[in-house]
C-alpha cells in the first residue's frame, strides 16, 4: 500500500518529460500564488502596499503586522489580536474531531459488519446529509441550542460540528471498512469477542489510513467554519475565524491590510500544518478506501 | 402579544419533546449559563482601529460606573452579519442586552416586543427637547424610546481634492452642471473625475444623493419613503438615473467591487477630484495625513444643499427580566447620550452628534459644517433617513432598489426600464 | 436453566447492540438535518418575515420566487458555475494526478503545493484573490509594469465575465483535492494488467483511454459527489470575490437564499429558495445514492 511503490509510469521521451515538468511547474506557480501574494505583502508596512505592485518583494521587511495581528488588533472593543481566539478555536475542533471521528468508526464498523434490515437506507439518509445547506439550519439550530442552554458556548459549537460531521465521517469509515475482510470479524464473534472487543482488535488497529482522512477533512471543514461559529459563539467564545472577520470585513474604518494577511495566514496555519504533516498519509487513505467507493 | 412571545409558546410543547429527546440521545455536557451581574453584552460591528477606540470610550466610562462590558463584535456587511447573529440570539432565547443598530432594525425588533422601554431615562434627561425629530422616528416605537442614538452619519457629502481644484482652477460647483463641469475638466487634464467603488450600496449612497438633487424632498418623500409607484416609476426617477448615467462617464474602468476606502484614498492621492461618500470617508483622508478644509474638503452633492441625507447608528436594549441588568441597561444608554461621550465618540468616526445641543468646538471644519447644517435641515425638514443605508424603507424594498440601482449602473438597464423596474421591485418586496 | 437465560440475554443484547449505538446518530441527523428540512419546507408556505411566524400563505412565496429576476441570475450562474467546475476540476486533477504518476522528481513536494488550497477557506484567501483579479492593482497591472503593456484581465468587473473568475478560484481550491483522489485510484491499480498490455504493444495513449481512465470509475463517482456538494454549497467563495457583484452578475443561490433571510426579512421567500435547493440537490443525488447502494447489496 505504499505510496511510491506502483508502477504505471509510461515510457515517455525526453520531449514528453520536459512537458509534464513544465506543466506540473505551472500549476504549482498557479497554487501558490495567492499564498505568495498573501506572504509578501504580511512583512511590508502598509504604505507600501496602498502604493505599490502586489507582487514585489518589501523594500523594508517589518515583523509588525504579524505582531499586531497576533496580540494587539482590535478584534472588538480591546485590541486583543487574535490570540485568544485562537484557542477558542482549538477548544471547539479538538472534541469535534475526536468525536466525530469515533462516532464515524463505530456507524462504519456496524453498517458493513454488523447489517441488519434497512440499514443502507439509513445510511443513504445520512449520506444525504452531507448535502444540506448550511444557512437553513441557523433559527432552528438556535432554538435548540437554547432549548439545551447551551447558546453561545463551545459546547453548542461541538455539537453542531458534530452532527453535520456525522454524513461524512461515516461515509468515509464505511467505505473502508466494507473492503475489510468480513470472515474475520465472523471468526472473532465464534471465540466469543463481543461487538465492541472486535472494533477495538480487530478494526480500529487497520484504521490509520482512513482516520487520517476523516480527521483531515473535519479538521480543515471545522476550522474554516464561520457561519456556525458566527451565529452560535459569538462574543468570548468565538473562534478564529469569526475574529479574523471582524479584523478584515470592519465596515467603516482604516484598512491595514498587512495586518488583514498576517492574520489569514495566522488563522490559516493550523489547517497548512495538517495538510502539510499528514498530506502524505492523505492519499494513502484516499488509496486505502473512500474512492472505491 | 408580541410575535416572539407567541412563538416562544406555540413551540413550548414540541420543544419538550425535541428537548427529552435530544437529553436521551445525546451526551452533551451542559455549560452553566452566565450569572447576571451588573454587566452589558454589547453586540456591534464597530471593530476598526479608530471605531473600536472610540467605542472603547464608552467602555472606560460604563466600567468607572461599575458596569461590566463582555464584548460581542460580529463584522462584515454594514452589519448585516451581526443582524444574523442577532435572530440566532434571539432565537435561542439569549439576546445580548444591547446591540447596535440601524434604522428599520429597530423599529422591527420593537414591533417585536422585543426592546426595553427607555421612556423614564428619556423623560428625565429630556431625550425629546434634543434630539431631532427625523431621528426620534428611528430611536422611538408607538412613542416609547427604545434606543439611544449615538450619531448622525450624513451621506450626501462630496468630497474633493483641493490640490487638484486649485490647479485646475476649479471652484466648488454651486449646481449639478457645474459639478460635471469640474468632473470633465479633472478628466481632460487626466485625473479620474469621480473616484467610486462599484459596490451595491456605494452605487446607492450615489443615487440617493442625485435623487434628492433632482427632486427635492418632496420627491424623496414620496418615492422612496412613501414608496409611491408614481414618482418611482415618474420623470424625476429617469431624471435621477440618467444623471447616474452621466456620473458612470466618470468613474474610472476599474470601479467595480473596489471598497469605499480605496475610492477615497484616490481622492486623497490627487489621482481623482471627487468622491460622492457618507462622512465615514473623512477618518481616511485624516489617516492620511490630511486636514479638513486643507488638503481635502467638503461640501454638499450640488441640488442637495439644504437637505441632509443621515444614517444613526444607534444603541438599542433588549428586554431582560433581570433588574440588575436592567439597571446596567440604563446605565449605558445614559452614558450614550451623554454629551461627553457624543463629542468624544464622534469626533473619532467622522459623524455628528445625534444631539443638536453640544458645542462644535472639539469638531473639524467638516463636522462643523456638518452640524451645522444638520441643524438647519432639522429645522426646515430637510433631514431624512437615507434610502442607501436603510433608513428610508425596511431591509427588503432597500435592497430591492440596490437591485435595480446597481444594475442600471452596470449597464443592464437604461434610465426608463430602470425606473419602471424600481415600481416592479418595490412591489415585490413589500 | 439459568446458564441458558444468561448466554440468550447476552446474545440477544449482541444483536441489540449495534442499532443501539448507531441509534443515536441517526437519532440526530433525523432532528437535525431532516426536521430542519421539514421546518424549512413549513417556513416556505408561512408569512415569515424577520422570525419564523405561522400565518400559512400557500404558494406565494414559489410564485413570488420565480417573478424575481435575480432568482433567475441565480440559478443561470449556478448552472454555469456547476458545470465549468466539475468538468475542469475534473480534468486538470486527472491530468495532473497522471503526470505526477511518472516517477516524477520533486513529488512530495509538489503533492502538498497542490494540495495545500483545500486547506484554507476563503476568508482567508478572498483578500488575496480579489487582489490577484482586480486589473488595477493584479496580475494584469503586474503584468503591464514588466512590459506586457496589452495584457488584459479584468473579467471580474465585467458582469458577463465575472462568473468565470468565481470559477478560476474555485478550480484552485479543489482540483488539487480532485487530483489526491486520481492519485489514489492510479495508485490502486492492478500493475499486471498494464504490463501485459505493454507486452501487447498498446501506446501509452491506448493504455489510458482503454484501461487505466476506466478502472478510475469509482474516483470519478467520488469526486463528482464531492465537486457537486460544494458547487451548490458554493458561498463564501463568491462573497469574499465579489459579493454578488458587479450588479447581481454572480448571485447564486446560496447568497440569493441568505440574502432574502437574513439581510432582506423576507424568510418566507428565503425558505422557498432553499427548497428549490434542496429539490435540486435530492433530484442529483438520490438516484446516485441509490444506483451505489444497490450495487453493493447485490
Amino acid at each position: 500500500m505504499s505510496v511510491a511503490s506502483q508502477d504505471n509510469a509510461m515510457k515517455t521521451g525526453r520531449a514528453a518529460r520536459v512537458f509534464i515538468y513544465v506543466f506540473l511547474l505551472v500549476f504549482a506557480l498557479f497554487y501558490l500564488l495567492p499564498f505568495f501574494i498573501m506572504l509578501v505583502n504580511s512583512v511590508k508596512p502598509l504604505s507600501e502596499i496602498t502604493g505599490g505592485n502586489m507582487i514585489a518583494l518589501p523594500q523594508v521587511w517589518t515583523l509588525e503586522p504579524w505582531l499586531g495581528a497576533w496580540s494587539t488588533a482590535q478584534i472588538g472593543v480591546e485590541p486583543t489580536g487574535l490570540r485568544p481566539y485562537f484557542w477558542n478555536s482549538i477548544k471547539m475542533v479538538v472534541p469535534a474531531v475526536v468525536i466525530c471521528t469515533a462516532i464515524g468508526a463505530l456507524n462504519g464498523y456496524i453498517l458493513t459488519k454488523w447489517r441488519f434490515r434497512g440499514d443502507t437506507l439509513i445510511f443513504g439518509l445520512m449520506l444525504f446529509s452531507c448535502f444540506i445547506p448550511f444557512q437553513i439550519v441557523l433559527i432552528p439550530m438556535a432554538r435548540i441550542l437554547g432549548i439545551l442552554e447551551i447558546s453561545g458556548t463551545t459546547t453548542g459549537l461541538v455539537l453542531v460540528h458534530v452532527v453535520y460531521g456525522i454524513g461524512f465521517s461515516t461515509l468515509y469509515f464505511r467505505n473502508y471498512y466494507a473492503a475489510f475482510p468480513t470472515e474475520l470479524v465472523r471468526a472473532a464473534q465464534i471465540d466469543g469477542a463481543g461487538f465492541f472487543q472486535i472494533f477495538y482488535r480487530i478494526l480500529m488497529p487497520s484504521s490509520g489510513p482512513i482516520t487520517v482522512v476523516c480527521v483531515i477533512w473535519l479538521f480543515t471543514n471545522i476550522w474554516n467554519d464561520f457561519l456556525f461559529g458566527a451565529s452560535f459563539a459569538s462574543g468570548g467564545a468565538a473562534p478564529m475565524t469569526v475574529a479574523l472577520n471582524n479584523l478584515v470585513n470592519s465596515s467603516t474604518g482604516v484598512r491595514e491590510y498587512n495586518v488583514h494577511f498576517a492574520g489569514a495566514i495566522m488563522a490559516a496555519l493550523p489547517t497548512l500544518l495538517v495538510y502539510i504533516v499528514a498530506g502524505r498519509y492523505f492519499v494513502r487513505g484516499l488509496m486505502a478506501g473512500s474512492v472505491k467507493g | 402579544m408580541a410575535r416572539v412571545t407567541k412563538w416562544f409558546i406555540r413551540e413550548e410543547i414540541m420543544n419538550k419533546i425535541v428537548k427529552r429527546t435530544l437529553m436521551a440521545s445525546t451526551c452533551v455536557f451542559i455549560a452553566g449559563s452566565a450569572v447576571a451581574e451588573s454587566e452589558v453584552e454589547v453586540l456591534h460591528w464597530w471593530t476598526s482601529g479608530g471605531e473600536a477606540a472610540a467605542l472603547n470610550v464608552l467602555k472606560e466610562d460604563l466600567s468607572g460606573q461599575g458596569v461590566g462590558w463582555t464584548d460581542m463584535p460580529v463584522a462584515g456587511g454594514g452589519g448585516s452579519d451581526a443582524m444574523t447573529v442577532l435572530r440566532a440570539r434571539v432565537t435561542a432565547g439569549d439576546p445580548p442586552t444591547a446591540v447596535q443598530m440601524l434604522g428599520f432594525a429597530i423599529q422591527d425588533w420593537a414591533g417585536e416586543g422585543a426592546l426595553a422601554d427607555l421612556n423614564k431615562l428619556a423623560e428625565d434627561q429630556n431625550w425629546d427637547e434634543v434630539v431631532p425629530a427625523a431621528l426620534q422616528g428611528f430611536s422611538k416605537h408607538d412613542g416609547n424610546w427604545v434606543a439611544a442614538p449615538v450619531n448622525v452619519h450624513s451621506t450626501n457629502w462630496v468630497w474633493a481634492n483641493t490640490a487638484i481644484m486649485a490647479e485646475l482652477g476649479l471652484e466648488q460647483p454651486a449646481d449639478w452642471d457645474g459639478f460635471v463641469a469640474a468632473m470633465q475638466t479633472a478628466q481632460d487634464a487626466g485625473y479620474v473625475g469621480l473616484a467610486h467603488g462599484g459596490q451595491a450600496w456605494q452605487d446607492a449612497t450615489i443615487f440617493d444623493s442625485i435623487a434628492m438633487g433632482v427632486g427635492g424632498p418632496k420627491f424623496y418623500q414620496a418615492a422612496f419613503i412613501d414608496l409611491d409607484p408614481d414618482a418611482l416609476g415618474g420623470d424625476q426617477m429617469i431624471e435621477a438615473f440618467k444623471r447616474m448615467e452621466t456620473l458612470r462617464g466618470f468613474v474610472d474602468d476599474n470601479f467595480s467591487g473596489r471598497d469605499w476606502n480605496l475610492a477615497s484614498a484616490m481622492v486623497a492621492n490627487e489621482e481623482a477630484l471627487f468622491q460622492i461618500m457618507g462622512d465615514w470617508a473623512k477618518g481616511e483622508f485624516i489617516n492620511a495625513g490630511q486636514t479638513a478644509g486643507e488638503e481635502f474638503q467638503c461640501f454638499r452633492v450640488p441640488g442637495s444643499e439644504g437637505t441632509v441625507t443621515f444614517n444613526s447608528d444607534q444603541f438599542a436594549m433588549f428586554s431582560v427580566t433581570d433588574t440588575t441588568a436592567q439597571d446596567a441597561q440604563m446605565t449605558m444608554a445614559s452614558s450614550v447620550m451623554s454629551p461627553e461621550f457624543q463629542v468624544a465618540f464622534n469626533t473619532v468616526k467622522g459623524s455628528v452628534p445625534a444631539r443638536t445641543d453640544i458645542s462644535d468646538a472639539e469638531f473639524d471644519a467638516c463636522g462643523q459644517l456638518g452640524m451645522a447644517q444638520l441643524a438647519e435641515a432639522a429645522a426646515n425638514g430637510g433631514l431624512f433617513g437615507s434610502m442607501a443605508h436603510g433608513h428610508a424603507n425596511n431591509p427588503s424594498v432597500q435592497n430591492a432598489m440596490y437591485d435595480v440601482i446597481t444594475a442600471h449602473f452596470n449597464g443592464e438597464y437604461d434610465a426608463e426600464t430602470a425606473a419602471s423596474e424600481m415600481v416592479t421591485a418595490v412591489e415585490l418586496a413589500q | 436453566m439459568a446458564v441458558d437465560t444468561s448466554v440468550d440475554l447476552r446474545t440477544r443484547l449482541q444483536n441489540w447492540l449495534p442499532k443501539i449505538v448507531l441509534a443515536p446518530s441517526f437519532a440526530l441527523v433525523l432532528i437535525f438535518v431532516y426536521g430542519f428540512i421539514l421546518f424549512t419546507v413549513y417556513l416556505s408556505f408561512t408569512d415569515s418575515r424577520m422570525l419564523p411566524s405561522y400565518g400559512l400563505v400557500g404558494w406565494e412565496n414559489y410564485s413570488k420566487l420565480f417573478r424575481i429576476r435575480e432568482w433567475d441570475v441565480a440559478i443561470k450562474n449556478l448552472a454555469i458555475f456547476a458545470s465549468l467546475y466539475i468538468v475542469i476540476c475534473t480534468l486538470i486533477g486527472l491530468f495532473l494526478a497522471i503526470f505526477l504518476d511518472q516517477k516524477i522528481r520533486g513529488e512530495g513536494v509538489l503533492r502538498p503545493i497542490f494540495l495545500y488550497p483545500m486547506a484554507l477557506s476563503f476568508i482567508v484567501t478572498g483578500t488575496a484573490w480579489k487582489w490577484f483579479l482586480d486589473p488595477g492593482i493584479g496580475i494584469e497591472n503586474t503584468m503591464h509594469l514588466w512590459g506586457w503593456e496589452s495584457f488584459e484581465f479584468g473579467w471580474i468587473k465585467d458582469r458577463n465575465m465575472a462568473i468565470y473568475t468565481i470559477v478560476i478560484a474555485a478550480v484552485w481550491q479543489t482540483s488539487g483535492f480532485v487530483m489526491a483522489m486520481f492519485l489514489a485510484g492510479l495508485r490502486g491499480i492492478d500493475t499486471e494488467i498494464l504490463k501485459a498490455a505493454q507486452m501487447d504493444g498498446a501506446s501509452n495513449w491506448q493504455m489510458y483511454r482503454r484501461i487505466i481512465i476506466p478502472q478510475l470509475r469509482p474516483a470519478f463517482l467520488s469526486a463528482f459527489v464531492i465537486l457537486c456538494h460544494l458547487a451548490i454549497k458554493s458561498y463564501d467563495l463568491v462573497i469574499a470575490l465579489t459579493g454578488g457583484g458587479p450588479g447581481n452578475a454572480t448571485a447564486v443561490p446560496a447568497t440569493f437564499m441568505y440574502s432574502y433571510t437574513f439581510t432582506r426579512n423576507q424568510m418566507g421567500i428565503g425558505a422557498s429558495s432553499a427548497v428549490i435547493m434542496l429539490m435540486t440537490i435530492a433530484a442529483i443525488m438520490v438516484p446516485y445514492l441509490y444506483a451505489e447502494l444497490r450495487e453493493k447489496k447485490g
